[in-house]
């Protein structure tokens, strides 16, 4: 028997990528901005929504203070990685979310992570965000992009 | 017809993919994009973004650690 309620709505995919940034570590923001910056490299629409820890690294002068994932021994690892970075001649997240923006990308900022965690919009960086939104703008998108990942 | 060019030599993942996309995005078509690089898997992947993007590869050389693509935006 068919389920009506449960129907699957027939959303054509887009060449889009949607990603969530929940975590604030360090690391995971190379992440998502690497993927995101490479995906608009490549042609697609990017959608990154900063939730919980992640948007904690969209207030001002954050957005590389987040401590590394694994290994960050109070920040001696951060502080090795990060040398180890700037060996490689690795861009600064400063630089990522700057070419993300002007390459087209959108931020969303979850606004029930402002109100839980008592953050302010004039606390974030408005220059970046595109809009504040929840769940349903998420799968919104989700909904019509070819690729989304949770980071 | 312009020509651009980019000098990402000794640059790291994203930065010879997104800087390509920047310049595809500034150039006119039928402007020239000529990229060089040392950064050994764009010469790969800079390819499969302008086939993605529906531009054309004119020409992709390498000397030693360094190539150099140049890219049609038609």
């Amino acid at each position: 028997m068919e389920n009506k309620d449960m129907q699957a709505v027939n959303t054509p995919k887009l060449n889009k990528a949607t990603i969530i940034v929940h975590s604030g570590d360090m690391d995971k923001i190379y992440s998502a901005l690497i993927i995101g910056n490479g995906a608009l490299s490549m042609g697609m629409e990017v959608s990154l929504y900063f939730t919980f820890f992640g948007l904690q690294r969209l207030k001002k002068g954050e957005l590389d203070k987040g401590p590394l994932s694994k290994m960050n021994m109070l920040g001696l690892g951060k502080m090795m990685i990060k040398k180890r970075m700037d060996k490689a001649n690795v861009a600064s997240l400063e630089k990522m979310i700057t070419d993300f923006k002007e390459l087209g990308g959108k931020i969303l900022a979850c606004d029930m992570t402002m109100e839980v965690m008592g953050v302010k919009p004039e606390d974030l960086r408005q220059d970046l965000i595109s809009d504040y939104c929840s769940v349903g703008t998420y799968i919104k998108e989700a909904m019509e992009s070819s690729m989304t990942l949770f980071i | 017809m312009g020509e651009i060019k980019v000098d990402v030599k000794g640059q790291t993942c994203p930065v010879p993919l997104v800087e390509c996309r920047k310049a595809l995005r500034k150039a006119a078509i039928g402007d020239i994009v000529e990229i060089e690089g040392t950064h050994p898997a764009s010469k790969k992947e800079i390819p499969m973004a302008v086939n993605a993007l529906g531009y054309k590869i004119i020409s992709i050389e390498e000397e030693g650690n360094t190539w150099k693509i140049r890219i049609c935006k038609q």
